[in-house]
């Protein structure tokens, strides 16, 4: 082990060695807070930004501003998100909100299984996510069957449910929409409502 | 101008731009009873006791009109300030704050008085007040419309006219009953010092302030203004507004760059959703829900709600498209395109009344997409107990919110009103996918789809919502397959095939965008709404949408840098309608098609080309030219004229009067909301006699004004967001940044009130009202400010409402205070002007919670009928 790998790089070395204006130690670095700062461990850091498999191009999903967003994964695990300086809307900047996407969106406290809650029941129970599907389904075709009008009670024809309803979609995507308010109505069902009425 | 809205802290990253404008020279200017973040960046923060604001556009209007500040050209040319009313027509000047046709048995307004002179009953819904269909007399209708929320039927186009000719106009604005002579009347009374009275505004601030705007609207300058839920969640939020369209009409600053009245957002495709709607009373491009009285067929559904002049004449070519859209190849001709498929609405089926039939054990089931309304919708309790009340509810988030576990721990269980063991709903949570997990497009508060890829597969049971509905349907289709009911052929003959990929069979969300774009008879993709016809050889999930898909690329996933085009940067997603980003920008150029000044120019007349061009799409017929006088006779956009900007509008003016179309008057007029500490000073009238209240126990309503009781809350409420959360937390209340970031439910005061009711900065404070108590940190802060209005002074008590129970920080949550008092025309709740009491200290628990709000009630008197009549006693208008 030479001189320079074992003492040289301490900080302390160096930044006297900045301040002394000896040869050797970050140029222009009097104050010790530039090169003379760096450690083996910090050359070899990259940013995430730069190690990713790919960037995605995202919009953030908080407020209504549409600031752009570029995701980046490595190993198809989301590692980082930043504001994207293309966008004529938001030119790379995000506001606390759209700065934490991030930990949003991988967040460990994030539910990531069906859970379930039995009449009277007091507590969560595990559920598969098919069976859920098709307890769903059961439910709202029972509701529907048994809450059909053809006819108001003024002899109007409705053809409708009034027995099940629907809230949100501000925070979805136009294509979700799209498919709740289709389904919905074919369903018949009427009370389709999201935050915009809120 | 910020009014109803704190921009800089709720929609930071787009104030960037203002403040760029404001180092560009522009003035600032923000009226908001809180002084925030935007306040301390602005030239001038104007604070005023909120739930006023009407009050205040009002004084700036009869400012502009008293001294003759118009944009004289721009008002007489492109607005109906010429069109002369009908004689029946009668003012808040003369009723004390009512207009002709109030019903005191309908609660409501018959709107046959306000038409203008010349047209026969005139809007559409007038059509219906005619008795084209027997059931009903005129009066009947028009109450029920207001009922069914019909009033709303027009939100995107305005009521139909009919014979254009027959519109009778003064152009010289001098008679008695045109338009412009009526709104000087009307508002001759908002003077600046019934401003300062009303609004707690000083007569030199209000002063200030008329001049900077007025002085900024010109030829060569115009004025934003921009709002939020600041202005929406009143009994009287429309009319906020309406009453802000007239003033940006009357000043010329509508249609112009730099102009305009710019809604900001809060969430981030809550303009899509409401473009392709999860609204009841909408289909997809702002059509209208069907109703059984006048919409028994598409030619009656049509001939009922479309337009004979104006955009909205082709109503017929977007309904039978998006029929077509949704049931394929069996939408014939022959079977009315499938028209009797759509389910009817007959009354208010908002959000809010959907409560009170879960409440009433008729709703029964639910679905919440990542929405949380134990917190985030007014009154939580009912919230709460129309859950309870469910046989199923079925949650998809991302976490555990509170409406998914109120049945174990919501307050309710802490009191002892539910126990889990009594409470039969069945409760599904199923996680969502984020938006890194998903394809698809949000709608920006710009009308502008951006689209976002999925990066990564979402974890575990977590799927998209368009995975979950449509395998949800898939499920639903194959279970009724072979039915030969009639209610079951709208979903067997759905089309409902998207295709799909991966493990998780994902549907395609771009599949989806190419339904909603359009397609002609050959299956390509159409590129504009202009292509939609009304035979069934088009198919468009949503008109305004059309062109999304334009040329079978994804527009919206266009992401040519800003710094690669100019600045109105059209290649950047894609804005509806037609790819314009500034709507009737017509109006930025004279009515010789020239722009109004060199800095301004925008849109203009090319006369060498013969065509209208500019810096953005032309949102007029591109070689219509100024001087075009339609024949007499002319339908559709063909019977407006070269200088008629607003194009979605029958008569292509822009609207200072509404003669058909609203629940609640034809001219914004201020009205003391539900709760108020003090009496309307305008007129006998004290509240919104149209707005809607709910008469349930669970939703009690506090005196008002000079009412007896009505000291007992004294204190003014209003309530709002941070900028590092979001709504009903569960976006943030999760996230630890964030978390750390906004740690805990405060309330904020001023020292004044602090000194008053005792509170100590950084202590504990208990605020109520008639519907629950709840415990907040108490700020102290001169930034709030006691204004002094009519005799007194009023203090004012803020309070964010992004908190609950659950997540990494909790607290009580502010919609325990609010009520469901209603606007009639949207059905918003009154959330951002209450009133309270505040007290030292922290809440009680359990029972005794409940007992110190009783013990509130008692000492006000409040009554199952308190604050519910319509039409306040003292008032004399309900007999003309
Ligand atoms: S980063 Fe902030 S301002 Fe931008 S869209 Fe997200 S929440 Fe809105």
């Amino acid at each position: 082990m030479g001189l320079r790998e074992t003492f040289l790089p301490w900080p302390v070395l160096r930044q006297a060695r900045a301040v002394a204006g000896l040869p050797g130690a970050g140029r222009g670095d009097r104050s010790g807070r530039g090169d003379s700062a760096r450690s083996r461990v910090t050359d070899r850091l990259q940013p995430r930004t730069s190690t990713a498999d790919r960037v995605v191009a995202s919009v953030c999903p908080y407020c209504a501003v549409g600031c752009g967003q570029l995701v980046y994964v490595k190993d198809e695990r989301v590692v980082q998100i930043e504001g994207d300086p293309a966008s004529p809307v938001s030119r790379g900047r995000l506001c606390p909100k759209g700065a934490a996407t991030k930990q949003l969106v991988t967040n460990p406290r994030r539910q990531t299984r069906v859970r379930y809650r039995r009449p009277y029941g007091t507590d969560w129970e595990d559920l598969d996510l098919d069976t859920a599907m098709d307890m769903i389904a059961d439910r709202v075709l029972a509701t529907r069957d048994a809450t059909w009008t053809d006819e108001d009670s003024q002899g109007r024809r409705v053809r409708r449910t009034m027995g099940f309803a629907a809230l949100g979609g501000a925070t979805l995507d136009n294509e979700e929409n799209y498919l709740i308010k289709k389904l919905g109505t074919a369903l018949g069902a009427v009370q389709i409502e999201n935050q915009a009425r809120i | 101008m910020v009014q109803g809205s704190n921009m800089a802290e709720c929609h930071p990253v787009g104030f960037q731009w203002v403040m760029a404008a404001k180092a560009r020279g522009a003035t600032l200017i923000h009226v908001d009873p809180r002084l925030t973040r935007t306040g301390a960046l602005a030239d001038l923060h104007v604070p005023l006791r909120a739930g006023t604001d009407i009050a205040l556009l009002g004084g700036l209007i009869n400012y502009v009109l008293c001294n003759g500040l118009e944009f004289r050209e721009y008002v007489v040319a492109y607005t109906n300030a010429a069109t002369i009313i009908g004689e029946q027509f009668r003012d808040t000047e003369d009723l004390d704050g009512l207009f002709s046709g109030w019903q005191d048995d309908k609660a409501g307004y018959a709107t046959d008085s306000w038409q203008y002179e010349g047209t026969s009953v005139a809007s559409s819904a007038g059509k219906r007040e005619r008795g084209t269909r027997a059931r009903h007399d005129g009066q009947g209708r028009s109450h029920e419309r207001q009922a069914t929320g019909r009033g709303h039927e027009h939100g995107s186009h305005g009521a139909a006219l009919s014979d254009l000719s027959n519109i009778r106009r003064d152009e010289t604005l001098r008679h008695p009953r045109c338009v412009f002579q009526l709104l000087k009347r009307h508002y001759s009374r908002y003077t600046p010092e019934m401003v300062a009275r009303v609004c707690g505004i000083p007569v030199d601030v209000f002063l200030q302030l008329a001049r900077m705007v007025t002085d900024n609207s010109t030829r060569d300058r115009t004025t934003a203004w921009a709002y939020a839920v600041g202005w929406t969640q009143h009994t009287v939020g429309v009319q906020y507004i309406r009453a802000a369209s007239v003033l940006q009409l009357l000043l010329g600053n509508i249609g112009r760059p730099g102009g305009g009245i710019l809604a900001l957002r809060g969430h981030a495709s809550i303009q899509g959703s409401t473009d392709i709607p999860t609204l009841y009373d909408l289909l997809p491009g702002y059509l209208p829900m069907p109703h059984p009285d006048a919409h028994g067929s598409l030619d009656e559904y049509v001939a009922d709600d479309s337009a004979d002049t104006g955009y909205w004449g082709n109503m017929r070519a977007y309904t039978v498209s998006l029929l077509k859209a949704y049931w394929g190849e069996a939408a014939t001709a022959d079977n009315d395109y499938c028209f009797d498929y759509l389910p009817r609405i007959t009354g208010d089926h908002s959000t809010y009344q959907t409560v009170k039939a879960q409440l009433d054990g008729s709703c029964k089931g639910y679905f919440l997409n990542g929405e949380n309304p134990a917190v985030g919708s007014a009154n939580a309790k009912a919230q709460r107990l129309g859950m309870a009340n469910l046989d199923w509810l079925v949650v998809r988030d991302f976490a555990l919110i509170e409406s998914a576990t109120w049945w174990r721990d919501g307050p309710e269980v802490e009191s002892g009103e539910l126990r889990p063991e009594t409470v039969g709903t069945e409760v599904f949570f199923l996680p969502a996918a984020a938006h890194t997990e998903k394809d698809g497009s949000f709608t920006n508060t710009q009308r502008m789809l951006q689209w976002h890829h999925a990066a990564v597969d979402p974890p575990g049971d977590a799927r998209s919502d368009l995975w979950f509905w449509f395998h949800l349907g898939r499920r639903i289709r194959a279970k009724l397959a072979g039915s030969t009911a009639e209610r079951d052929r709208p979903i067997l003959d759905l089309t409902w095939d998207y295709p799909t990929s991966g493990e998780h069979a994902e549907p395609s969300a771009e599949a989806v965008l190419r339904e909603i774009n359009g397609r002609a008879a050959d299956g390509t993709c159409l590129s504009s709404y202009q292509q939609l016809t009304d035979d069934g050889a088009t198919a468009c999930g949503c008109w305004i949408y059309c062109g999304a898909y334009a040329d079978g690329v994804n527009q919206a996933a266009r992401r040519k840098p800003h710094t690669e085009q100019n600045w109105v940067a059209p290649e950047w997603g894609w804005a509806w309608p037609a790819n314009r980003r500034l709507l009737y920008n017509r109006a930025s150029a004279d009515p010789e098609g020239r722009p109004w000044s060199e800095r301004k120019a925008y849109v203009w007349w090319d006369e060498g080309k013969g065509r209208w061009t500019g810096h953005d799409v032309p949102d007029f017929q591109p070689t219509k030219r100024p001087d075009h006088r339609p024949p007499p006779g002319a339908r559709r956009e063909d019977a407006l004229s070269g200088i008629d900007p607003f194009i979605m509008q029958a008569d292509g003016k822009g609207w200072l009067y509404v003669p058909a179309g609203l629940s609640d008057g034809p001219v914004p007029t201020h009205y003391e909301p539900q709760e108020s500490p003090v009496p309307n000073l305008l007129y006998g009238q004290q509240h919104n006699p149209a707005r809607q209240t709910s008469r349930r126990t669970v939703d009690p309503y506090q005196p008002s004004g000079d009412e007896p009781g009505s000291g007992v809350f004294p204190y003014a409420l209003t309530t709002y967001r941070l900028t590092e959360h979001h709504t009903a937390g569960g976006m943030s209340r999760w996230l630890p940044y964030l978390s750390e970031l906004q740690p805990e439910m405060f309330c904020e005061v001023s020292p004044e009130l602090a000194r008053e009711a005792g509170l100590e900065h950084l202590g504990w404070a208990t605020v109520v009202t008639a519907r629950e108590a709840i415990e907040a940190r108490v700020l102290v802060t001169d930034r709030m400010v006691p204004v002094r209005v009519h005799d007194r002074i009023v203090h004012q008590v803020g309070v964010p409402y992004h908190w609950g129970g659950n997540g990494l920080t909790t607290g009580d949550s502010a919609n325990e205070l609010t009520h469901l008092s209603l606007d009639p025309n949207v059905h918003i709740q009154e959330t951002k002007a209450l009133s309270c009491d505040v007290r030292p200290g922290r809440r009680p628990r359990g029972a005794d919670r409940i007992a110190l709000v009783e013990e509130y009630r008692r000492r006000a008197g409040i009554t199952a009928e308190t604050g519910t009549a319509p039409r306040t006693a003292a008032s004399p208008g309900g007999t003309a």
